[in-house]
């Protein structure tokens, strides 16, 4: 199968420096595939995906786009000024006009049904992240992309949110690329988990990558609540499956 | 028709109204008045370089706010410190400008029609000018606007679908050294960016979308015009100012609703 995203040796610098925020990443999603990527602050999740879009330019490597990709985005941050006068119908619109009964049918599927005539700036941030959603999904996309998309978010909030993204996913096949900070609930959900700390320190299944040690020595206390989740389910064979170490993680293997 | 310097005085207005809403509503979504003063500025020098070698004041203008508006553009896509870059280059724009017409002895004695625009002097020529000019800057806006409006929301949600802002950017810039180049015999240099400005800031309080508030920009614009040359003519006042006077008091209006 060949990849909808592809990077190799990924090197991007923070702007105007030359100091690396990521190096010799190598990345690839597979159609279909919920990918979610993890890591501390400024590990450089952010910078993965914006390089992995096109909006930041890389130092070296490459990254290949499968021609036609048809890309959902639902950005980390959206700032909304209030300059500009723009209801939620119309914002679905940008750039791909779409008609009002797919534009009804998408918000009601989102959980926003009704809201079409608000001004954008009237939303909570709950709202926002559904709307943002609609318009992604109203693409037809190929690709979903998450940027921490449940900030904003309380609890159950949170929870439909990735019951949705796994419903849409089995719908229209979609694959989706994930960054978040909800650990336990993310690493439930994917098919693959990439651990990133400027570079890769360590992807595979959520299973072995909660075990993995660089994964626990970056996310501490909260990671033995996901490698609870497997423990008493799996009992793996560390090094057999998927597990792919990057270098300089500061660990070795003694199986 | 046109033999009658009002008609053309009105007609002139309308053109440059025409645009100045559309337009003048990105300026104020994308907070480009500066950028907007900058460009305007340039244009004095243009007029110097114009008369100094011989040429049409349309091209000159156009051509030197023109790189302005590239190289101001330029400088925001590489996310300079922008406020202040953009204050040197506008007002040293217009220093230059005023510099380099004193050595073309033909302009200084009237140079405050092109500082604040002359109308009432607008010949066919300058009409059938203003009018292609305008209807350019509409069709460049109407094929680009739902790229133009994408990328002005949010520049990343552009990217991922495949929109590169920098072009946007440039096409906005070059619209908008046209426009200046159209406006100079209107409102003047110093004034341009007060006719994208003010029709489109008082237009706001009526939208609730991008479409609505530049067809309101538009239509106050064309207002501010009219009843900006009547006053003039009535009251014995400079017209372009009169018209951006006009204009001004449509925004105060606008604001009074806003509280009421």
């Amino acid at each position: 199968m060949s990849a909808l995203i592809e990077a190799r040796g990924l090197t991007v610098h923070r702007p105007g420096t030359t100091e690396p925020v990521l190096s010799k990443v190598d990345f690839r999603i597979l159609p279909s595939e919920i990918v979610t990527v993890v890591g501390p602050n400024g590990s450089g999740k952010s910078s993965l995906v914006r390089a992995l879009l096109g909006h930041l330019e890389t130092a070296r490597g490459q990254v290949q786009r499968m021609p036609g990709l048809r890309i959902g985005y639902v950005p980390q941050k959206v700032h909304l000024d209030t300059a500009i006068p723009m209801t939620v119908r119309r914002f679905l619109s940008l750039p791909r006009r779409v008609g009002d009964a797919d534009a009804q049918a998408m918000l009601a599927r989102t959980g926003v049904e009704g809201l079409g005539s608000r001004q954008l700036t009237q939303l909570s941030g709950g709202q926002f992240q559904r709307v943002l959603l609609a318009r992604a999904l109203l693409n037809d996309p190929h690709l979903l992309v998450l940027d921490e998309p449940t900030q904003g978010l309380d609890q159950p909030g949170i929870l439909s949110f990735y019951r949705l993204i796994d419903e849409v996913r089995r719908e229209t096949g979609a694959a989706v690329l994930m960054v978040s900070h909800d650990l336990l609930v993310v690493m439930r959900a994917s098919d693959r988990v990439v651990c990133l700390n400027g570079h890769v320190c360590c992807e595979g299944t959520p299973q072995h990558v909660s075990s993995a040690p660089e994964y626990r020595a970056l996310f501490g206390a909260e990671a033995e609540g996901t490698l609870a989740l497997y423990r008493h389910k799996h009992d793996h064979d560390h090094d057999a499956v998927g597990h792919v170490h990057g270098p300089d993680c500061g660990h070795h293997h003694n199986a | 028709m046109l033999d009658d310097f009002f008609i053309r005085a009105v007609l002139a207005g309308l053109g440059l109204a025409l645009v100045a809403g559309p337009l003048g509503s990105f300026v104020v979504w994308r907070r480009m008045a500066y950028f907007g003063d900058s460009t305007a500025h340039a244009a004095i020098l243009g007029v110097a370089v114009a008369l100094a070698f011989d040429i049409s004041i349309y091209v000159g203008t156009l051509g030197v706010a023109g790189l302005m508006a590239v190289i101001v553009s330029a400088l925001v896509s590489r996310g300079q410190a922008m406020d202040t870059m953009l204050g040197v280059l506008s007002h040293s724009a217009l220093a230059f400008g005023l510099v380099a017409i004193s050595f073309v002895p033909q302009a200084r004695t009237d140079l405050s029609s092109y500082l604040f625009g002359d109308i009432l002097a607008v010949g066919k020529t300058d009409l059938a000018l203003i009018w292609t000019g305008a209807i350019v800057v509409m069709g460049m806006l109407a094929w680009r606007w739902q790229n133009l409006l994408t990328s002005t929301m949010n520049e990343e949600l552009a990217v991922a679908a495949g929109i590169d802002p920098r072009t946007e950017r440039l096409i906005l810039s070059i619209a908008l050294a046209i426009v200046v180049a159209l406006a100079i015999r209107v409102v003047g240099s110093l004034l341009i960016s007060a006719m994208l400005i003010v029709p489109a800031a008082a237009a706001r309080i009526w939208a609730r979308t991008p479409e609505r508030m530049a067809a309101v920009a538009a239509v106050l614009a064309a207002a501010s015009v009219g009843s900006g040359l009547w006053a003039s003519l009535r009251l014995d006042t400079p017209a372009g100012p009169s018209i951006v006077a006009a204009a001004a008091i449509f925004f105060l209006l606008s604001q009074g609703v806003r509280r009421g």
